[in-house]
């Protein structure tokens, strides 16, 4: 951890997907930078609770951010993956025309696409689409073949540890709290250490609120009162990999103008799932992070996901979950509004508000824009020894070949102690998520770094087992095991404390 | 490149089905038998269940499960059945080539049977369905008993049991017995799917109050549990507006039911009986492949440990004939189907050769609870065996031997299926 006295040249407010993108962007220089969140892990808002699309662009009204940092953030993956080891796969997308009364929105969104600079976009009737994905409805559909899926909170992760690696301190659990802008045009930034419940404060130059949900509340601080954000809840469930290879391709249904989002629809991930959802439903502003699931949209998608996949069983559900949009339009209102990424009328604090969809697939190109507006303010200091690339084998371990594994295997007889037996995880894997570099420490970091316990049983045969590690391995005691943050203690104690009577 | 070892009988799984399968099989001479166990000891799921009750028709007395574990893993160990433990078969070919993993190795192995004995796994959370948060503090019971009974740790102190399911009971007496305050139990059937003496003795005695008809339909915390809304349902199970009620408390026991764990037996291609969620078999056990055969907690569920037993030594015993050379699945074989108020009848088909060589033993589980019913067995129009029972529950497996005369007469029509039915 760095000199509390030493002034921050940038502070980076939320590690989600965006927030991290940021840091890893700048820490090609040789500034000083650090990122606050307030959740135990980075990743745990909005970055872990989407579809995990990288979407093509075709969705979105030309010349707005979302069209153009849309496009070229997807055209920025292949690279950032690649550097990064994380998994990507460009399986393509059909929006479908079920009607005709679909067919001027399916126009209009090659119209779009085109005039948004999608490549590879292909009109196709039923048999094309069907050579594509047998069995598809639809009269006409529109192919973007630069569409893929990705692990979102893989993603985040590996941006957050990359730029840990080039030296970007991150202080997790971390609420802000209070902003102010000194004189001198330093901030100072008040936040209260949620694990032992103490004030820090920091000093930084430049200020940038990627807060999500929240971005709206830590604008306010500062003194900027226009923006507001309101939560829009999206449900989805989670399907067993029973199901692995049924989808070839992303299948979306054409959506109407004022959707909030674009429908529910099957997306499959890459760990061989299948995601039903997401809902778009607005919450009350009492608590943003209210991702509770609810009866009717419960019901809704399991009536989509059978009308989709006729011969999924009841087990075949085996997990839900929801994310909230941070959207810009009221409820009245409706649709989407443009991201907010600007300059603000306090020099130095810049904001990114409303970054919902395409907020995953243009993080790298949002990165490099709040860059070029982080550069007005202080001088990036160019530097040599910027490592792009994540140390390590980081991808999963069961998924490599027989000799591979058995080579690691040589190297590190951990790699062959399975310990999560449905999503076969090692116990190697297990060790490294838990020796992450960020610190993180609950459950959910285990789980979001090496998959275990996402498997059908959810847990039920391997959580034992990592909590056993946990504590014979690394002392932990019964109330140090957090499943995530806002007090989600696991364990109550011991059953006897040691010596006791039985 | 690599050699691939060989062996006559493969038993994965180490709980008390592969024990007594494992024990069957080299009784019966075969000659290499291999027992894989994925955990750091025999005995699987019997370890962690501390209370008594296990074997009263086995060994006419009521032991623990590590007793009921320990007088198998003795009688293995006698006998020099060969153990692995610590080692995961990841994957089984319809012609038993394995592929296994534990520290420091990954190979392969080759093997004239298997028996896949791998037992259940508890469904959770997301089977159900439940609005709501998810907080922590949301257990299946069979966790939580793993952690109160294997590794010290309370999961919490104010608790809820959603279904009554055995492991439900058990740990509704467990946590009250370590002080915890165990609310109620809920279930959403209007009766309990757990055994008869586990209500006593689990709940009257303790005065824990079991609600019929009842399900959670809420779950609420952000963080750690804060309680759950619960609810009456209909006779179609549908919660009836207005009945709902908060419930506080700090932690949800799931006991609502068991899924057969059959990844490998996917993998080798083995058909499987969406009611059981288990292979389908024969009456010696084999499934659909020839050489694998499948038997406890694995096949079905059963509600009694002697019953794993019984059926995994004939599993066991047939494996061993099979990995000799004796004929397999070629022949005649009637199939057996549930008629009406069976939900289902396990074996699935009885070989011809079990008109002369002996008794096969037909388990099956009623729909609904009935008290002075006549269970039938028939053969088109014509009755094989009856039997009346005072009292028959969904919770209880019932058994009904049919002797080889019984078979005989069911071969007269073989192309009429024995249909199993309450009269």
């Amino acid at each position: 951890m760095g000199n509390i006295n030493e002034i921050y040249d940038v502070m980076i407010i939320g590690a989600g997907v965006v927030g991290v993108a940021i840091a890893r962007e700048l820490s090609r220089y040789s500034n000083r930078l650090g990122v606050i969140e307030k959740e135990p892990d980075v990743s745990l808002g909005a970055s872990c609770r989407n579809s995990g699309v990288i979407h093509s662009g075709i969705n979105y009204k030309p010349g707005t951010r979302r069209a153009i940092l849309g496009v070229r953030g997807n055209a920025m993956m292949d690279e950032l993956c690649f550097e990064l080891n994380v998994p990507l796969k460009r399986i393509g997308k059909l929006t479908v025309a079920l009607t005709e009364e679909d067919l001027p929105g399916l126009f209009r969104l090659y119209e779009q696409g085109r005039a948004n600079g999608v490549p590879g976009m292909e009109m196709m009737n039923n048999s094309a689409m069907r050579r594509i994905q047998p069995g598809v409805d639809g009269i006409f559909g529109l192919w973007t073949p630069s569409s893929g899926i990705i692990s979102p909170y893989g993603l985040t992760i590996a941006l957050a540890e990359n730029a840990h690696a080039n030296g970007v301190d991150f202080y997790l659990e971390c609420q802000v709290e209070s902003l102010t802008r000194r004189d001198d045009g330093v901030f100072e930034v008040g936040a209260r250490d949620l694990r032992h419940n103490a004030m820090r404060k920091f000093e930084t130059r430049v200020i940038i609120n990627s807060a999500g949900i929240h971005s709206d509340e830590i604008s306010r601080m500062a003194g900027i009162d226009d923006g507001v954000i309101w939560a829009c809840r999206g449900e989805y469930y989670v399907l067993d990999r029973r199901l692995d290879g049924t989808l070839k391709t992303l299948v979306y249904p054409v959506p109407g103008r004022n959707d909030p989002g674009l429908g529910i629809h099957l997306t499959p991930t890459v760990d061989g799932n299948i995601l039903i959802g997401p809902s778009a439903v607005y919450i009350p502003d009492e608590d943003r992070e209210d991702y509770r699931a609810t009866a009717p949209v419960m019901e809704s998608l399991k009536r989509e996901g059978l009308r989709l996949l006729p011969d999924l069983a009841a087990s075949d559900f085996i997990r839900n979950f929801a994310g909230n949009r941070p959207k810009q339009t009221s409820p009245e209102v409706g649709g989407n509004a443009d991201f907010t990424i600007e300059d603000t009328a306090i020099p130095g604090f810049i904001r990114l508000q409303g970054i919902e969809s395409p907020g995953l697939t243009s993080s790298p190109a949002i990165a490099l824009e709040v860059r070029d507006l982080v550069s007005r303010h202080i001088e990036l200091r160019s530097r040599t020894d910027f490592n792009a690339a994540n140390p390590g084998f980081t991808g999963f371990f069961s998924d490599l070949p027989l000799e591979a594994r058995r080579e690691l295997i040589g190297s590190d007889p951990e790699y062959g102690e399975i310990i999560c037996r449905c999503e076969r995880i090692t116990k190697r894997e297990i060790r490294n998520a838990i020796e992450n570099p960020l610190g993180a420490r609950t459950l959910m970091s285990v789980k979001y770094r090496a998959r275990a316990t996402m498997g059908r049983c959810q847990g039920g045969f391997c959580l034992p087992r990592i909590v056993r590690m946990l504590r014979d391995e690394y002392g932990y005691e019964p109330e140090d095991f957090m499943a995530k943050g806002r007090g989600a203690y696991m364990f109550a104690g011991h059953v006897r404390s040691r010596g006791e009577a039985v | 490149m690599r050699s691939i070892s060989r062996r006559s009988v493969a038993v994965i799984g180490g709980g008390p089905a592969g024990l007594d399968a494992a024990i069957a099989a080299y009784e019966a001479g075969a000659l290499d038998v291999v027992l894989i166990e994925r955990d750091i000891r025999l005995g699987g799921i019997l370890n962690q269940c501390i209370h008594d009750g296990f074997g009263l028709h086995r060994f006419k007395e009521a032991l623990s499960g590590p007793e009921y574990a320990s007088r198998c893993i003795d009688r293995l160990t006698d006998l020099g059945v060969s153990v692995m433990l610590e080692t995961i078969v990841l994957d089984l070919s319809p012609d038993r080539r394995m592929l296994l993993s534990r520290r420091g190795a990954l190979f392969e192995m080759e093997c004239d049977s298997v028996v896949l004995a791998m037992g259940c796994r508890e469904r959770a959370r997301g089977a159900l369905s439940i609005p709501g948060h998810r907080p922590s503090g949301v257990y299946t019971a069979g966790a939580a008993q793993n952690l109160v009974n294997m590794e010290n740790i309370m999961p919490g102190r104010n608790i809820v049991i959603l279904g009554s399911g055995d492991i439900g009971l058990i740990m509704a007496r467990r946590m009250t017995l370590e002080g915890a305050h165990v609310e109620a139990v809920f279930e959403i059937m209007p009766y309990s799917s757990g055994l008869p003496r586990n209500i006593q003795q689990c709940l009257v005695d303790y005065e824990i109050p079991l609600y019929l008809s009842t399900t959670v339909v809420g779950i609420t915390g952000m963080g750690r549990l804060e309680g759950v809304t619960v609810a009456s349902v209909d006779e179609n199970r549908i919660p009836v507006r207005g009945t709902e009620r908060f419930v506080p408390c700090d932690t949800l026991l799931l006991s609502v039911g068991l899924i057969p764990e059959n990844e490998l037996a996917r993998s080798a291609g083995v058909l499987l009986d969406p009611v059981t969620g288990g292979p389908k078999v024969d009456d010696r056990c084999m499934t659909s492949v020839p050489g694998i055969f499948s038997c406890g907690n694995a096949l079905h569920v059963h509600d009694l440990v002697d019953w794993v037993s019984e059926e995994a030594s004939r599993a066991g015993a047939a494996s061993a004939k099979y990995a000799s050379g004796e004929p397999g699945a070629s022949g005649r074989a009637i199939s057996v189907v549930p008629g009406s108020g069976i939900r289902y009848v396990l074996p699935d088909r009885i070989g011809e050769h079990a008109s002369v060589c002996g008794d096969v033993s037909l388990a099956f589980r009623v729909a609904s609870p009935s008290r002075g019913s006549v269970v039938g067995i028939y053969s088109g129009g014509v009755r094989i065996k009856e039997e009346s029972h005072s009292r028959l529950h969904p919770a209880e497996m019932v058994w009904i031997r049919l002797g080889c005369d019984d078979i005989a007469r069911a071969y007269e029509t073989p192309d009429e299926p024995l249909e199993v039915r309450i009269v």
